[in-house]
């Protein structure tokens, strides 16, 4: 009868639970300094969560708060772009890599950050074949890096944008057992709303907080005379689902192509036109997030 | 995953850690009672697993470079270009053994510096703190795997793929 792998003391010299442990070690040491994780995610792509999370950062930094955005997304990463700091690095340091500092003194992290200029897709070296088998650990492992390797300093929120698929928020909140919790992104498309839907409800599965929903492109502002029509649908899909999960509606941001071009090219719109409605409507999100960190509904 | 001498009943240690070499990692390991030897040869999918948890084989000392796994890893990336290191790492730069320098000779001389600082990047990234000949092998495998982007005069280019 030889010994069983539970008798069996360590791995014979490499030691890969204890750096695996240091590993999380580390990640504490730096989250321990961010007072609240929120995770801004729909499920779906062109829903807006890129946009809704450059806003709500601008928003929240307006008020006086420390903030970061992890751009999650990194098959799809844009956000480094929309808060003006796409062509920057990162710089590596000893005690972590410094993040892009964007306005409001925002900090940000994205693998734009990280990957040449030009239209290059995320790829990993090694085996050519079955990447299938290893990249979903190697994009997790990025992700640990960015929240646990980057000096992010002390923070008030760090705003993660989740890329489109419900089963990202497994990940996270594995990574990120404190994650106080997710802001659901939608749109008017009945189309958008079931896979919304199924978002809020993979979070609610994880005992993931939802701290409500927001219905973004809630109406066309006309540029010219400021009239509001409804070109992408009727307004209520992010009412309903709010109402459905018994969560919180955080209001609509009406689409405004000024406040959409802006911030493609990395202009604090609601900085720079706090009279806008949609600044107005980003302002509101801001105090109902922040009030729900610190109004003791959490 | 552990080894255990059978005829001893005794856990094996590891000896040796040697590549990733055409992406297989060999590992030797030891019978602390009877010196039996055992040789664990990963396949490049296996060694890209260990790869992408962020850990090394054979043990680390200390605690590893800032995303380290990521720089190491990405096939395409801004750096050496424009992924700054901060003065602080830039100065530490590891030393190089007489072996290695002589393998650096292999380098047309109008690509050398570049290629010398290529190597030492990679080492602080693989946490070597000396430069061996062994090193600088492990540095061009790393270029020549797909898209590993060489620098001039060093594997072959992977930049259609």
């Amino acid at each position: 009868m030889t010994k069983s792998y539970q008798e069996i003391v360590g791995d014979g010299g490499s030691d890969i639970l204890g750096q695996v442990t240091q590993q999380v070690a580390l990640l504490r040491s730096r989250m321990d300094r961010v007072r609240h994780k929120v995770a801004i995610c729909g499920g779906k792509g062109g829903v807006g969560k890129s946009f809704v999370t450059s806003n709500l950062a601008l928003a929240l930094a307006s008020r006086g708060h420390e903030v970061g955005v992890l751009d999650a997304d990194l098959n799809g990463a844009s956000t480094a772009r929309m808060l003006g700091v796409g062509g920057e690095t990162l710089r590596v340091a000893p005690e972590g890599a410094q993040p892009a500092v964007a306005a409001m003194d925002i900090r940000v992290v994205s693998m734009d950050l990280l990957l040449p200029q030009g239209y290059v897709p995320l790829s990993w070296q090694g085996p050519p074949t079955h990447q299938f088998v290893w990249r979903g650990t190697m994009e997790a492992s990025a992700m640990r890096e960015f929240l646990a390797d980057i000096d992010w300093g002390e923070l008030d929120m760090l705003l993660l944008d989740m890329p489109p698929g419900a089963e990202h928020l497994t990940d996270l909140s594995d990574l990120l057992p404190e994650l106080a919790g997710i802001v659901a992104v939608t749109i008017p498309s009945a189309a958008a709303q079931p896979v919304v839907g199924r978002c809020v409800a993979r979070a609610v599965e994880l005992k993931l907080p939802v701290l409500g929903v927001v219905e973004n492109m809630a109406g066309y502002l006309c540029p010219s005379c400021g009239s509001k029509s409804h070109p992408f649908g009727m307004e209520g899909a992010g009412r309903d689902l709010a109402s459905h999960f018994g969560v919180p509606f955080l209001g609509g941001i009406p689409f405004d192509p000024a406040a959409a071009t802006a911030t493609d090219e990395g202009s604090p719109f609601v900085v720079e036109q706090p009279d806008s409605p949609v600044a107005a409507a980003f302002r509101g999100l801001a105090a109902k997030v922040w009030e729900a960190m610190e109004g003791g509904r959490l | 995953m552990k080894l255990l001498c059978i005829a001893c009943d005794e856990p094996m240690k590891l000896v040796e850690s040697q590549g990733p070499t055409e992406g297989s990692v060999a590992l030797t390991f030891g019978c602390p009672r009877c010196g039996q030897r055992t040789a664990l040869l990963t396949n490049p999918g296996e060694t890209q697993l260990v790869r992408s948890l962020g850990v090394q084989i054979g043990g680390r000392e200390g605690a590893p470079p800032p995303l380290e796994m990521v720089r190491s890893t990405l096939a395409r990336q801004s750096a050496p270009h424009s992924v700054e290191e901060a003065p602080g790492v830039e100065g530490a730069g590891p030393e190089w053994t007489d072996e290695a320098l002589k393998r650096l000779e292999g380098a047309p001389p109008f690509v050398r510096p570049m290629v010398k600082k290529a190597v030492e990047r990679f080492a602080r990234l693989q946490g070597c703190r000396q430069i061996t000949g062994e090193v600088v092998e492990q540095a061009r495998n790393a270029w020549d795997a797909p898209g590993g982007g060489p620098p001039p005069g060093m594997g072959h280019s992977h930049d259609g793929d």
